[in-house]
């Protein structure tokens, strides 16, 4: 496959220099790959895929692209797509471990399931109608279903909660989609060497799949060009963020596991995909390991750093990097080859331990209650250790706060009461006003459209904890509304804890970095954080037996209407006259016969028909429906026994 | 009961008309031959009745796994001998630490802590206070999250829970699976410290496995004040904390609120104990599944359970039984008949396979009968009631090895076994995509493997009351004849109002038992120390002036007013066993198994409740007869009489003068517990006891 693409090239940098001919732009289309690995504190190891690809400002609108994926550029032509977001995560972050005030974190810590959101550039009124068509081509495009986002309930259009202020802004998550290799694949599909070469082709399925987190995310925006005539260009980030336990032999329960690629993916990189302007592997080495060396000028002390008392490095990187609290080691895998395949590992000599930087609140969030009845949704805030050490705080009139956005939304059948909101700071309840400082609620309406919470705390910096509790009623469904397996239960998508004066950003010291990966993590992005999806049981019908259910409600509407009518058109008077007459007539039949058979019988003078006691008469009607209901159940029994035999 | 107006209407039709014109239809026939043919009839489904409960442990179906996803022992055990060694080295640590440091609790707390964040699982502990449960007659059918927390709380006693949670590596958090140890870290014996070793042995091999996708909890409950009040704390600060600041953080240097941590939605939960030597040969496997009110868990969580003990592991599976059945001569001989029909049916039809051997037939009424019994009396049989106060289904395991606890050798052998047991069931649990549904809800338990649903025993309890409706009807009737006879007055003869008078007695008699009810929560008010007797004497002595003050304020209801126009004495009767009859099918849809024993005591007394004066009075044997029975069904249905009973069939002794004071403790803990027996005891059972007293000493 790489003996193709590469025969391949010639033809089409001839042909990307032809078109650049011909149409004059000044840029070409830009692609380049990156990979970072992490080691983490509880001894596994983040790898983040980062690729970016630049589309430049063209008049060509988006019809011929070189190394641009058509499926998207279209996309964003037909849609006037704006920017978007597209994620598929499996498993949950971990913000105590793997931390929460870095870029990687803040922009690669996804909620469960499929969250998308996106910002158009059409007038207002059209922006729903796009949502709906966008989710159903990227529901196509990624083989997964996020068409059901099209449904106006469930998706949400945020003001400012989200972090990004506009009103052409649609958000929608799924927690319960299932992501696997069929959403990779066409993920994939988008890189320009696919995953045959270059740093994709680390990406093994299993090895992938079998890891503690796995979140591949897809970011695209439009850059304008500002010039006339000239469309405007697009920015493709596609990331895939995994958590990877290394497999370790040693019993040595406080040494941080050695790895390599090869231990870590089952697989090598040999040579780099050759359409990426560059391809880069990084090594990032958080805490206590940054600070150690703090100048390094000679050979031989840049030679400590990869190979030293603490750890070894198996390469040499390129180019090291100093940011404030952590390593940064730069490889160039151009140099590696089919011989020669770049397998960087790690090994290391001493137990050491450093800890990730923390957001300055960890949150939390959980349901209260139990039963099918009603409940609440609590969020949990809590310091983390390392609040004190943020920069970011704001002093407003003397004090010290810190800002929080909370955005929720919910599904419609969770009937949530805005007015039991209650907030509590240090365990203390706080009236509204004193910490809530923004709030934006748009009510849910019945199978219309769902609920969306918008809120601005400001804290005080000094706070230990702060919970904020709302309660909900449970909704009824109609019986065809029920998804597969209702008997789960209901989710809640998480909640987005973000914070407006916190900015996490990695510094680093040299002024060099072109790469896309660094440029993003040079960046100020906003620190957020996802909460925990929850699982709501809703009263479900018995799905099982819907029979049984119109059986019985059939059988009581007869005995009910059947009396009524009974008791109201009997006219018992009338019916007595009928059969009075009718008893004057019918003095001969089967009865009397009977009764004279008996009586010859018996020898004695025919007795009147008529008995005088009613009770005796009731007796005698009884006891002959007494032998039919015997006649009959003999029968019945006779059946069954002969039927059994056979 | 429409059927029953109708008859009703029916027969008054003919009285009124005194001819037979009409032909009646044939379900109308039916009514009215039933009701005139009462006293037969009743006999007849009341025997039938008891019958079909005897038949019961005949009836009992095979249990099943219901649910495909569960699919126990189809996974092969991961278990491995190292994490056997991190259990056994738990138990050794912990007995070490409680040698050479005497009641330190706190320390061996801290201890199971550190174990379990070796584990890599997240760690906290929890502070409660021991006492929770208070009667409060406003909050019985409330949730559990109605425990007022008391505001003067001393930090001298209280308890703390170690928890710790094992995450799913790849699980999305939404639900989590709930493991209980209850242990004493102050006394708790050898053989409590192993169940901490068989859940470690598991927790060490759970922190490692990629399978999980709900999140592990493993509690260790502290079991000082009791195994249910800890559970049932750690449950309410999951589900319903207090935000509020406590007084019982400041307890202690440890603050316990901030890290209380949560896992989802609680899928189900085990408690494991170990206890005893097994009497038996194999290790024995106890399990408990009775809630509060009669509640069970699904069956399915029983059946993965016993089918992994039974199957892979070896255990010998029980359930509770009334020990004292299982030697009785007359269930023996009941037995023996039901075999002998059984045989008999056998040869008539070589498919009829109804009959069980005696031994069979014997242990599955012993088990049905504590089924029975613990369903009715709405107490939990262990911590796995405060999870089904939340609508968790759990059950509690009892383990008693055949080894003494200090045997090293064995213990290897049972801390795997027990382990592999608990990993099944999880992994079971674990597989299920929805909650448990797919089962039984509502079963009586004859043996581990075998079960009673809903509709058969639904059957004896209907064949018991249905005479009740038929007898009322035809003593309204009679009542009604009586009074047209002895009153000439044609405005007292409004036959629609006849029973008016009767109603409002038994209203009042209701709204008394209503009152008797309260009153145990305003004796608790009364300030100072009082033993159970006194107070049982004090509820004795205002409920009796009470209920002279009812005669005294209501005429007529009374039994001693010698007023010769009060209400018939039948038609009294008739709108009591009315009101029986209501009062017991309103307790059948709360709490089944009292309703069955309820109905078991009741109807007779009502059946055979007759005026004792004129059966004195025609000195006519059959008669005598009669009130002998009805009054000796009346002292029997006495509740402290039959409470007594009861005590001293379960062979605890027949108890002397304490008996008020025991009695008082029971009811206590009735409704400490929110048992809606007690409130059957009182609204129903009591009023219809004492209306059947009022007949008796009927003055007609």
């Amino acid at each position: 496959m790489a003996s193709l693409i590469r025969s391949w090239i010639p033809l089409l940098i001839l042909q990307s220099f032809l078109v650049a001919i011909a149409f004059g732009s000044k840029e070409a289309e830009e692609f380049s790959e990156a990979l970072l690995l992490k080691p983490l504190p509880d001894r596994k190891v983040l790898a983040h895929f980062h690729f970016e690809n630049r589309a430049p400002p063209s008049n060509s609108h988006g019809r011929h692209h070189h190394l641009f994926p058509k499926a998207i550029s279209q996309l964003v032509q037909k849609f006037r797509v704006k920017e978007m977001e597209l994620s598929f995560t499996q498993g949950r972050w971990n913000h105590e471990h793997w931390g929460g005030f870095d870029p990687l974190s803040s922009m690669n810590a996804k909620p469960v399931g499929v969250e998308l959101w996106a910002v158009f550039d059409v007038p207002q009124s059209q922006v729903d109608t796009s949502w709906k068509n966008l989710t159903h081509a990227l529901s196509g495009l990624f083989c997964a279903s996020i068409n059901f986002l099209e449904s106006s309930t469930s998706y949400a259009a945020p003001t400012w909660g989200f972090g990004t202020n506009s009103d052409k802004l649609r958000y929608g998550s799924l927690p319960r989609e299932a992501v696997c290799t069929e959403n990779l694949t066409p993920w994939l599909k988008l890189l320009p060497c696919r995953d045959k070469d270059g740093i994709s082709a680390l990406m093994n399925r299993p090895s992938v799949y079998r890891g503690f987190y796995h979140s591949q995310r897809l970011h695209l925006s439009t850059v304008e060009s500002g010039q006339e005539g000239l469309g405007s260009g697009i920015v493709l980030e596609q990331t895939l963020t995994v958590v990877l336990q290394p497999e370790t032999t040693s019993v040595e329960t406080n040494m941080q596991p050695s790895w390599s690629l090869s231990s870590l993916f089952g697989r090598k990189v040999v040579g780099s995909c050759v359409l990426a302007k560059s391809s880069n592997v990084y090594l990032q080495l958080e805490g206590r390991l940054g600070h150690e060396s703090k100048n390094v000028d000679t050979e031989i002390e840049a030679h400590k750093l990869w190979k030293n008392a603490d750890f070894d490095l198996s390469l040499k990187p390129d180019r090291v990097l100093r940011e404030s609290s952590s390593l940064l080691f730069i490889f160039d895998i151009d140099k590696s080859s089919d011989s020669e395949p770049f397998d960087l590992g790690l090994t290391w000599k001493l137990p050491s331990k450093w800890s990730c930087q923390q957001a300055p609140l960890q949150a939390t969030r959980f349901l209260m209650g139990s039963g099918n009845e009603r409940g609440a949704i609590a969020i949990l805030l809590k310091a983390t250790e390392s609040q004190e050490k943020l920069p970011g705080r704001v002093v407003t009139d003397g004090r010290c706060t810190i800002k929080a956005n909370i955005f929720q939304i919910f599904p419609w059948y969770v009937k949530v009461y805005y007015h039991t909101l209650q907030i509590f700071v240090d365990q203390q309840q706080k009236t509204d006003c004193e910490v809530l400082k923004k709030i934006n609620v748009s009510p849910s309406t019945d199978k219309v459209s769902s609920g969306m919470l918008e809120m601005m705390l400001e804290l005080p910096c000094e706070v230990k904890s702060a919970a904020i509790s709302i309660e909900y009623d449970k909704g009824f469904l109609h019986i065809d509304e029920y998804p597969p397996d209702a008997n789960q239960g209901f989710d809640i998508p998480s909640a987005l804890i973000s914070f407006p004066s916190h900015h996490a950003s990695l510094d680093f010291q040299e002024e060099l970095s072109k790469s896309p990966l660094l440029s993003s993590f040079k960046e100020k992005s906003l620190v957020r954080s996802y909460t925990e999806v929850l699982l709501v049981p809703l009263t479900t019908p018995d799905f099982s037996m819907p029979y049984n259910v119109i059986t019985i409600t059939c059988t009581i509407f007869a005995l009910y209407f059947g009396s009524l009518l009974n008791v109201l058109r009997r006219r018992i008077g009338e019916e007595e006259r009928f059969l009075k007459s009718q008893a004057g007539k019918k003095t001969f039949g089967l009865k009397q016969l009977l009764s004279r058979l008996t009586a010859k019988i018996r020898g004695r003078p025919i007795e009147p028909p008529s008995s005088d006691s009613p009770a005796a008469q009731s007796s005698f009607l009884s006891s002959k429906l007494i032998f039919k209901i015997i006649l009959v159940a003999g029968a019945a029994a006779a059946w069954q026994y002969f039927s059994t035999d056979n | 009961m429409a059927t029953e107006k109708r008859n009703k209407e029916e027969e008054e039709v003919k009285t009124d008309d005194g001819s037979p014109k009409i032909k009646p239809r044939p379900i109308v026939q039916l009514g009215i031959f039933l009701v005139a043919h009462s006293p037969v009839f009743s006999v007849v489904f009341s025997a039938a009745g008891v019958l079909a409960l005897l038949i019961l442990p005949l009836l009992a179906k095979n249990t099943y796994i219901s649910e495909n996803a569960l699919m126990p022992g189809s996974a092969r055990s991961m278990l491995s001998n190292r994490d056997v060694s991190d259990g056994s080295k738990l138990v050794k640590d912990i007995k070490n630490y409680r040698l050479n440091h005497e009641g330190q609790g706190v320390e061996v707390q801290k201890l199971v802590g550190k174990y379990m964040s070796e584990m890599v699982a997240e760690v906290y502990y929890q502070k409660f206070h021991p006492e929770g449960n208070q009667f409060h007659p406003l909050h019985f059918f409330s949730g559990p999250d109605s425990y007022t927390l008391l505001d003067n709380v001393s930090c001298a006693s209280y308890g703390v829970n170690v928890a710790g949670i094992i995450r799913a590596p790849r699980g999305d958090g939404k639900e989590s699976i709930v493991l209980v140890t209850p242990y004493d870290f102050i006394n708790g014996g050898d053989y409590e410290a192993l169940s901490l070793g068989i859940t470690s042995t598991l927790f060490s091999l759970l922190a490692r496995v990629t399978w999980l996708s709900k999140d592990i909890i493993w509690l260790v409950a502290d079991s000082r004040y009791g195994d249910y009040r800890p559970v049932a704390a750690w449950l309410s600060e999951y589900h319903s904390p207090s935000f509020k600041v406590s007084d019982l953080l400041k307890c202690g240097e440890r603050n316990t609120a901030d890290n209380f941590r949560r896992a989802g939605t609680v899928a189900a939960a085990l408690v494991l104990k170990v206890d005893g030597r097994s009497e038996r040969f194999e290790d024995t496997l106890s399990i408990y599944a009775e809630a509060s009110n009669g509640q069970m868990p699904n069956l399915d969580l029983i059946n993965v359970v016993n089918y992994l003990a039974v199957h892979r592991q070896g255990f010998y599976v029980k359930v509770e039984k009334v020990v004292s059945l299982l030697s009785s001569s007359w269930l023996k001989i009941i037995g023996e008949i039901f075999e002998a029909v059984g045989k008999l049916a056998h040869t008539l039809n070589p498919d009829w396979n109804f009959g069980i051997p005696v031994a069979d037939y014997l242990e599955g009424s012993a088990t049905l009968a504590s089924s029975l019994y613990s369903q009715a009396l709405g107490i939990p049989t262990g911590p796995h009631g405060a999870f089904r106060d939340n609508q968790v289904d759990a059950i509690t395991l009892k383990v008693s090895p055949r080894f003494p606890p200090d045997s090293k050798t064995r213990q290897h052998d049972f801390f795997l076994r027990g382990a592999r047991l608990l990993e099944g069931t999880i992994r079971s649990v674990n597989n299920l995509l929805e909650k448990f549904h797919q089962s039984f809800f509502l079963y009586l338990l004859t043996s581990p493997s075998k079960f009673i649903s809903v509709g058969v025993y639904m059957i004896a309890f209907a064949l018991l009351v249905a005479p009740l409706p038929m007898v009322a009807a035809s003593l309204y009737i009679e009542g009604c004849k009586a009074l047209t006879k002895s009153t000439d007055n044609p405005t007292e003869n409004l036959k629609s109002w006849k029973w008016l008078d009767a109603a409002k007695q038994v209203f009042a008699l209701h709204l008394f038992g209503f009152i008797v009810t309260l009153l145990p929560y305003f004796i608790c008010q009364v300030p100072g120390q009082h033993s159970p007797s006194n107070r049982s004497i004090m509820w004795g002595t205002t409920s009796s002036s009470l209920l002279l003050i009812t005669f005294a304020a209501i005429p007529g209801c009374s039994p001693f007013t010698s007023r010769h126009h009060g209400t018939h004495w039948a038609v009294l009767k008739s709108v009591t066993i009315s009101a029986a009859f209501i009062g017991l099918c309103l307790m059948s849809i709360i709490n089944f198994a009292t309703a069955e024993i309820g109905a078991l005591l009741l109807v007779p007394t009502c059946l055979m409740a007759q005026p004792i004066k004129p059966a004195l009075r025609s000195r006519r044997i059959k008669s005598m007869l009669g009130a002998f029975c009805s009054m000796v069904l009346l002292t029997i249905g006495f509740p402290v009489m039959f409470f007594a009973i009861s005590k001293g069939l379960f062979g605890e002794g027949l108890v002397g003068l304490s008996l008020g004071g025991e009695f008082w403790t029971w009811l206590e803990s009735l409704w400490a517990w929110k048992s809606a027996t007690y409130l059957y005891i009182g609204m129903v059972h009591l009023p219809c006891w004492l209306l059947c007293l009022c007949i008796l000493f009927h003055p007609s």
